[in-house]
């Protein structure tokens, strides 16, 4: 049994184009997934099906074989962690308050516990943000409550994790870093699931990649058959072309 | 931290207690008409009788409406995400004004009693809790717009009330008069005891789910994200915040901006965390509204303001400069 698995998912918002049409896929424990695909092609929906935020209209997702519409909110979010592409920038709670968010599927008591305190240092040690703890979260940069969400989501200890474009406010040092945090993610047995735009990065640093284009699956593999030239170029528009450094590095660069 | 937290929770808990407290005990014995203190300890009339039958109950129905209205404000400005959120400008308290003044224009029989106006009451806040989440659910309107709703739906209340007050008889029209100035006028006991034991469970519930409004405040998709059932506790807390309102406006009559003014005050110096600042809100606007109706009383003795009159004077000032400072 896969811990993640997607059949025939369909949605639409009520009298639109479908935004999704049948996609089809699985994932397992120890995996970095990136999700690519142009404006609009549904990777975010997709992301948002997964994390039962959106009901599906057709098909259904399921998480250690459970069809996440038939979880509870606590249950499925021990399950899967999920970063949206951003909360209301005038949160005004700190850092440490907003990570500690991620231990509310944990208990439903008035207080955190002091396991719910241990994940937290974890978290804020795995984002590098232990000097950040006591900042009011509205007084940071976009990156910086980039990697408190991140953060937050970490703290869930839920074996799933879903970022949508986690690396969009990052400078590359915070952003190379994030890649590595996926990378020491997996493993330890989690599976990422990162929705980005940055293709060269999902190339060098994912296992897998889905390509999303109008509302379908369009590709499921290793970046290097996922990502194939001539069908980027299809869908983007725009020329693409893989590179091998000297090293033996593989790089995808992409432009006119 | 975790500590630190509990401790201030406490700490928190306790001053607002003892504020509570330290008004219902201090501020029936104050007030424009002089008391014969030593007739009041012998319990002798009249002073015993005014202070027992008058001035307690009257304390006692001040302490839970400011209570009811201040809590129910905290509640709305987590729900909706905005700190302009209170039952009066969500156009709940029109709403329940508008249910109690067509109970009092037309039911049959004594329609002031209070089981008839209080389901009138209820049905009206209820019946503008319902809109607001209804709208919500068909669209995701912003919190701005559920407050411009909110401004609509006060003026229809009022234009409304004004036609009620119009096509009442001389007697209703009179009473209708009296129940919109708005007042903590003494009642019986029964009748706080019946208003108690609506409004505990509530507050109950709200001081329960405090650590869910704190993740609630960061919006739907990122609490959903985090394990709660967005609406179900948005429902849960719409009608909550309704009974609440509803119930005590039946009482009073329409009260303005206890439930924007305490929790915004308390905000300022206990924080945003609604496990510190919801306890602070339910015992802080007991006591205010208690102080607000001892000032009521002497400020002009022999005369008396209705208290509504004495909350509007303090939460006129302190709405503008919030828009100002926001």
């Amino acid at each position: 049994m896969s811990l993640l698995a997607i059949d025939n998912l369909q949605f639409a918002y009520p009298g639109r184009e479908p935004v999704l049409t049948g996609v089809s896929a699985t994932a397992e424990r120890a995996e970095v997934i990136a999700i690519a695909g142009p404006n609009g092609a549904g990777k975010s929906t997709l992301l948002d099906l997964l994390a039962g935020q959106k009901t599906p209209a057709g098909g259904a997702c399921r998480v250690q074989g459970q069809d996440v519409r038939s979880m509870t909110r606590a249950a499925l979010c021990r399950l899967v962690a999920h970063v949206p592409q951003g909360i209301p920038a005038d949160v005004p709670f700190t850092v440490e308050e907003v990570v500690l968010t991620g231990r509310a599927p944990h208990g439903a008591g008035l207080f955190e516990s002091d396991e719910d305190y241990r994940a937290m240092e974890q978290a804020l040690r795995q984002a590098r943000l232990q000097d950040f703890r006591g900042r009011r979260f509205s007084a940071l940069s976009g990156g910086e409550k980039q990697r408190v969400l991140v953060a937050a989501a970490l703290c869930q200890e839920a074996p799933v994790l879903l970022l949508d474009e986690p690396g969009a406010h990052l400078d590359p040092e915070n952003e190379a870093a994030l890649w590595e945090l996926f990378h020491s993610l997996r493993e330890a047995g989690r599976l990422v699931i990162v929705v980005t735009h940055h293709l060269a990065l999902a190339a060098q640093n994912a296992d897998r990649v889905w390509l999303l284009h109008q509302g379908r699956l369009a590709a499921d593999g290793p970046p290097r058959e996922a990502m194939r030239p001539e069908q980027l170029r299809t869908i983007f528009h725009v020329p693409f072309h893989w590179h091998e450094s000297g090293e033996g590095r593989v790089f995808l660069s992409y432009g006119r | 931290m975790a500590a630190e937290l509990r401790t201030r929770t406490r700490r928190v808990w306790a001053i607002s207690i003892a504020a509570a407290a330290a008004a219902a005990i201090v501020c029936p014995f104050l007030g424009g008409s002089g008391m014969d203190y030593a007739r009041l300890w012998r319990q002798e009339a009249p002073d015993w009788n005014i202070f027992v039958h008058l001035r307690v109950p009257r304390m006692l129905l001040a302490l839970l409406t400011g209570a009811a209205l201040s809590s129910a404000g905290a509640l709305f400005q987590a729900l909706l995400r905005d700190a302009l959120a209170t039952p009066s400008s969500l156009g709940v308290s029109a709403a329940a004004a508008l249910g109690a003044v067509s109970a009092i224009a037309f039911a049959p029989g004594d329609s002031t009693a209070f089981p008839i106006v209080w389901a009138a009451a209820l049905a009206g806040a209820g019946a503008v809790v319902a809109l607001v989440m209804g709208l919500g659910q068909m669209r995701r309107f912003s919190a701005f717009t559920l407050l411009l709703t909110g401004i609509a739906v006060n003026g229809i209340c009022s234009a409304l009330v004004l036609l009620l007050h119009s096509l009442a008889g001389i007697t209703r029209s009179f009473q209708i008069t009296h129940w919109l100035i708005g007042g903590v006028d003494a009642v019986e006991y029964p009748v706080l005891g019946a208003l108690a034991l609506a409004l505990a469970p509530l507050f109950l519930w709200m001081l329960r789910k405090t650590r869910m409004l704190n993740v609630i405040s960061y919006g739907e998709t990122w609490a959903a994200g985090r394990g709660v059932d967005f609406r179900r506790i948005t429902w849960q807390g719409f009608a909550a915040g309704a009974v609440l309102v509803g119930t005590t406006t039946a009482v009073t009559g329409p009260i303005a901006f206890v439930g924007l003014l305490v929790p915004h005050l308390l905000r300022r110096i206990v924080g945003p965390d609604y496990r510190v600042l919801m306890p602070a809100s339910l015992f802080g606007g007991g006591a205010f509204l208690v102080i607000c109706d001892t000032i009521s009383r002497s400020a002009f003795a022999p005369l008396e303001v209705p208290v509504g009159v004495t909350t509007a004077l303090l939460g006129g000032p302190f709405f503008v400069w919030l828009l100002w400072s926001r």
